[in-house]
């Protein structure tokens, strides 16, 4: 482990009774820095928090925002539940999924994008809406989609998927 | 139009309430300061209890009551405080994380005082991240001006409030499953009793409450239990968020006083339906609960009502569904919904919830059959009332309560091998 994870693992130790709590706290730190919870991220978590590897990996894979394998620069999550749904959520799914040429779950080949449909983001008021890299969009039309995309291109790079 | 001053939403779209002097300059910290210097813990919990405030949450069991279950046995307690938010519907949380965390923070510390926890945690969905951020810029700010921290304004309570992020599960919002995922584990929900009164987080007596119970914990203690109790029914009191989207012209949250008429929420409140067209079916409290019709406009908006009516309050996410929604398709996506977050551990919820979903799914596409529709309708009670937690029994309400009113669109589905209500049914182009 490096000595800069170690620091911030014993710092999120400190605010619970018992270490294993920092357990999803330190891979999410992880993620934001590697993109996606990685083999050695689960080890060091284990080192740290003292379960075994298999463990980890049990824990993680319950969690849908731990991404076991690298899934993008642009982590698109769109709604997909009822009030979305009844506001065109079905409609900006299918503009988003053949502008980028990805489906549900899915990468792009250049590893920039990753597309997924989530369940209500507590938004409904404002649908369809989706996030990008955990950030709130709403309102979403597909020209809106259009000039969101380009703001995203043209952004500095940030982390896809922010610890806190 | 709605004439209910807001309580717990007041300012919100006005002033900055993140801003803490601007928070103070308004009646914060008023609440706790009058409970740490002029009440005891017990008398703040009386308070509570005599408002006949209920949780907010969901499951809306008296908050005073729940207090008064944890031992005094002299061990460690936590307070954990609930701000998952996910019941599909639901946004008054995330609102009031995002624009008035410091009255959360004061409910919170009001709350930890009452029971004798010095220690809190908050759970917040790992989807908030921005909302996560100004909380965390909040609590620094109260802690600076020492409402949180050592002896809180002079006093001998202490307290410290640590931030949770969670990682994505909806199973995280019950209250056991949560404790788990505090606890660096699968957020399995756990078998009860034991109660987390009694045996909670890390094994120690807890309570669990939700952040909207908690804003309303600071206002009763500023203003009094009767102030709160004379609002509403008698065994339903007080103000509420109601969370309304779909087909209204006005989405958006609206704190009502609780025993107003469905017909004035969605007429009065959210301006009324899209132009040209009708009520067809309603959601009273998320994704969770069975659908109302037409029919039943004129229910009052309360715990009790709702219950006589077979369906529920819980979050307060009220949809609204006109005559261009599709009972089938709205079915679809919540069915998939449970079954997409059911955590597996019973048998019913996880295959049950599974077979549910993709049999609504078929009919939905126009591969339906007679016999999906004979076992949709019959399924109801093996997978009901079989599980370890309310995910399982929350499956099946909606589904059941449409199938039942719109028997005729279900059997069109499989007859048009489609939906009728589309322009061009399926299959056909
Ligand atoms: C599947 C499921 C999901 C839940 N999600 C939430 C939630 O997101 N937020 C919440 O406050 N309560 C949620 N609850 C209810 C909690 O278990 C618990 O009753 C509540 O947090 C207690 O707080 P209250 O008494 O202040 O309402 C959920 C319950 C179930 C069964
Ligand atoms: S009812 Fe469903 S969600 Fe609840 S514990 Fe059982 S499997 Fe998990
Ligand atoms: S249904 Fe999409 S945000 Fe709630």
């Amino acid at each position: 482990m490096t000595p800069e994870r170690l620091a911030r693992g014993q710092e999120l130790i400190a605010r619970y009774p018992q270490p294993q709590s920092a357990l999803i706290p330190f891979l999410q730190y992880c993620q934001e820095q590697d993109g996606y919870v990685t083999l050695q991220a689960m080890k060091d978590a284990g080192e740290l928090v003292g379960v075994t590897p298999g463990e980890v990996e049990s824990i993680a894979s319950f969690y849908t925002l731990l991404f076991k394998e690298p899934a993008g620069k642009h982590i698109i999550q769109v709604c997909r539940t009822l009030s979305c749904s009844l506001r065109g959520a079905d409609e900006l799914q299918s503009y988003i999924k053949r502008k980028l040429g990805i489906g549900h779950l899915e990468s792009s080949a250049d590893g920039r994008f990753y597309y997924e449909e989530v369940e209500c983001l507590a938004a409904c008021d404002r649908a369809p809406c989706l996030q990008h890299n955990l950030e709130f969009h709403y309102d979403v039309t597909p020209a809106a989609f259009d000039s969101l995309l380009e703001q995203w291109l043209t952004q500095p790079p940030q982390p896809a998927m922010p610890a806190e | 139009m709605a004439t209910f001053e807001p309580v717990i939403m007041k300012g919100i779209g006005e002033i900055d309430l993140t801003d803490i002097d601007i928070y103070e300059r308004n009646g914060g910290f008023a609440g706790l300061r009058k409970a740490l210097r002029e009440m005891t813990p017990d008398s703040v919990t009386a308070e509570v209890t005599n408002s006949n405030l209920r949780g907010r949450g969901g499951a809306g069991f008296p908050t005073g009551r729940k207090w008064g279950f944890l031992p005094k046995d002299g061990r460690e307690r936590y307070l954990v405080v609930n701000c998952d938010e996910a019941e599909p519907g639901t946004f008054k949380d995330r609102m009031l994380l995002e624009y008035t965390p410091l009255q959360i923070i004061e409910g919170i510390a009001i709350a930890a005082y009452a029971i004798g926890a010095e220690q809190a945690y908050i759970y917040i969905r790992g989807e908030f991240l921005e909302g996560s951020r100004t909380f965390r810029r909040a609590l620094a700010a109260a802690a600076s001006r020492n409402y949180l921290g050592e002896r809180i304004a002079g006093t001998d309570f202490s307290l410290d409030l640590v931030v949770h992020r969670g990682a994505g599960a909806y199973i995280c919002g019950e209250e056991t499953a949560q404790l788990e995922s505090i606890e660096g584990k699968r957020g399995e929900p756990r078998l009860k009793p034991p109660f987390p009164a009694i045996a909670g987080l890390y094994g120690m007596p807890t309570v669990v409450n939700n952040v909207e119970t908690l804003c309303y914990v600071k206002q009763i203690i500023e203003r009094g239990a009767q102030w709160f109790a004379k609002i509403g029914p008698e065994k339903s009191p007080g103000p509420k968020i109601m969370s309304v989207s779909g087909h209204v012209k006005k989405p958006g949250n609206y704190e009502i006083p609780l025993g107003i008429p469905a017909r004035e929420l969605i007429e009065e409140y959210a301006g009324g339906l899209l132009p040209g067209r009708t009520l067809k079916a309603f959601q009273p409290g998320g994704a969770s609960s069975a659908a109302l019709f037409a029919e039943d406009l004129d229910v009052a908006i309360d715990f009790d009502s709702l219950g006589a009516k077979r369906t529920m309050l819980g979050s307060g996410g009220f949809v609204v569904m006109d005559d261009t929604a599709c009972m089938v398709n709205c079915a679809r996506t919540l069915t998939r919904f449970f079954e997409h977050e059911s955590c597996g551990q019973c048998t019913p919820c996880r295959e049950g919830g599974q077979w549910v979903a993709r049999m609504v799914a078929r009919l939905e596409a126009g591969e339906g059959s007679d016999e999906d529709l004979r076992v949709l309708n019959t399924i109801n009670n093996t997978i009901t009332g079989t599980n370890l937690c309310p995910l399982g029994d929350s499956i099946m309400p909606f589904l059941a309560s449409v199938l039942r009113r719109f028997p005729e669109e279900f059997a069109a589905h499989v007859a048009h091998g489609g939906c009728p209500l589309k322009q061009t049914p399926v299959g056909a182009a």
